[in-house]
């Protein structure tokens, strides 16, 4: 089968930042979890955006789903079946209520009530957030908004997941949370960049290691 | 957010001094706002017409006129026809020549003034002008309420822009729809709510840096020669108007 994201030759340039990615390549097959690691600045963020069409690059062709992206367009498209985790739930985060908060990505895709609905409640379930889905999503804890944001994006059923260190600052309990969802979806595909070098050696099947703007495999 | 294009100007409105350029640009606003004779006024215009000289972009001034003619633009759609006097009669409407001619101060005043005050303040950076303000005395709350406002607003625009962002990931696409107008207020309210939670975090580390209410500058502005001249130029022109007024 033909994998599922192939990156080709990535580059991008920032004016105060000089060239971040420098002709990156990378191809990942359906079901694949590949982990990205690398230190501060170095472009993990920038290529995450990149892959979801939030960003530009300057050079390079993005296949996802065995099509060329060419447009916002098609972009638009493969973002109903992609879910991004950012890194910073309050960006993700800002409807009143943690339902209403999971139910807005649904509700954009044009489902109907009753299956938003339903789908709402089964991810509540799923995640044990019976007692904050009246909250609002500003009074939770650190760990709380980052259980709800990967709610919200799961709620969608993408087929691939794009993690923005998805546990940095985050205490055992709430990460152990956060591994066992990635490691229980067998069929879907992870695109998970970290500084935390265990935490990927755990969740991931290949690691890459992200450093002066070009991508090498580490091997395991 | 805070345009910064104006900067790249030649020296001498670059130079001058912040004191002496929000002096000068409130003095002259004030002047035109008040007269009524278009004679007046065109020696009004002379001061402007001096300073574009030392501009060497133009079109970024114009830019920022367009916002301020396209408001005119519907005083010129409405008062001709509504403002009291003897009307003319314009294919089947009626028009009012007293109208027309206070169409026309009207658009006059405000380009001057738009003209001016941009060239002057637009050309030194923002932190200099309010440190100025703070030299002339103003009130301490208001200049640090200005001082907050240059620093927060573009940390207000990033943070739209990431929400924005992150809704563009979720697969929002605006439309005329309940759940986009939903979408735009809870959007509105979150910004809402993280500048005031900004707000007190960052007062709360200010606290704990000893701040209690007045900021300290470090640089100080520096009278120089060229300003001397430039106050004498501004006075001259300033009285010669008064002079002016006296006479006729």
């Amino acid at each position: 089968m033909a994998p599922i994201i192939i990156l080709e030759d990535i580059s991008i340039e920032y004016p105060e930042r000089g060239k971040v990615l420098d002709g990156i390549s990378l191809s990942v097959n359906k079901g694949e979890k590949v982990g990205i690691k690398g230190a501060n600045g170095t472009g993990k963020t920038t290529l995450l955006h990149i892959i979801d069409g939030l960003l530009t690059p300057d050079n390079g062709k993005i296949f996802l789903f065995g099509k060329e992206m060419k447009s916002e367009e098609d972009f638009r498209e493969a973002r109903k079946k992609i879910g991004f985790l950012f890194q910073d739930s309050d960006d993700q985060l800002f409807s009143p209520t943690v339902e209403d908060d999971i139910a807005f990505g649904p509700l954009n895709l044009g489902w109907e009530r009753k299956r938003v609905k339903e789908k709402v409640e089964e991810v509540i379930k799923e995640f044990g957030l019976e007692n904050l889905r009246k909250r609002f999503s500003h009074t939770l804890s650190y760990g709380e908004k980052k259980i709800v944001a990967i709610a919200t994006v799961v709620v969608m059923e993408p087929e691939i997941f794009l993690f923005d260190e998805p546990t940095t600052a985050l205490d055992e309990k709430t990460e152990r949370k956060i591994k066992d969802f990635i490691l229980q979806q067998k069929e879907k595909t992870f695109i998970i960049v970290s500084h935390q070098d265990n935490f990927l050696k755990e969740v991931c099947n290949r690691l890459y290691e992200l450093k002066n703007g070009k991508i090498t495999p580490i091997p395991s | 957010m805070i345009d910064t294009k104006l900067l790249e100007s030649r020296n001498f409105l670059k130079e001058m001094d912040p004191r002496l350029k929000i002096i000068s640009g409130f003095l002259y606003s004030f002047i035109v706002a008040v007269e009524k004779k278009f004679l007046f006024l065109i020696y009004l215009s002379a001061l402007p017409l001096f300073l574009i000289i030392f501009l060497p972009d133009i079109k970024n001034l114009f830019k920022k006129l367009i916002p301020v003619n396209v408001f005119l633009l519907f005083l010129w759609i409405l008062i001709p026809f509504t403002y009291p006097g003897e009307k003319t009669s314009f294919f089947f409407l009626k028009l009012s020549e007293e109208g027309i001619r206070y169409c026309w101060m009207i658009t006059l005043k405000a380009n001057l003034i738009v003209i001016t005050t941009t060239l002057l303040l637009s050309t030194s950076p923002f932190l200099h002008i309010i440190h100025a303000l703070h030299h002339l005395k103003l009130p301490e709350k208001l200049v640090n309420l200005f001082y907050f406002f240059s620093r927060y607003i573009p940390v207000l625009n990033r943070e739209t822009t990431r929400l924005r962002i992150s809704m563009k990931a979720r697969s929002f696409i605006p439309k005329t729809s309940i759940h986009t107008y939903k979408t735009y207020g809870n959007l509105v309210g979150m910004i809402i709510l993280n500048s005031y939670n900004r707000a007190g975090k960052v007062y709360t580390a200010m606290k704990a840096r000893s701040f209690s209410g007045t900021f300290w500058t470090k640089n100080h502005f520096i009278w120089k020669r060229k300003d001397n001249i430039t106050s004498l130029i501004f006075t001259l022109y300033f009285v010669t108007y008064f002079i002016l007024k006296w006479l006729q």
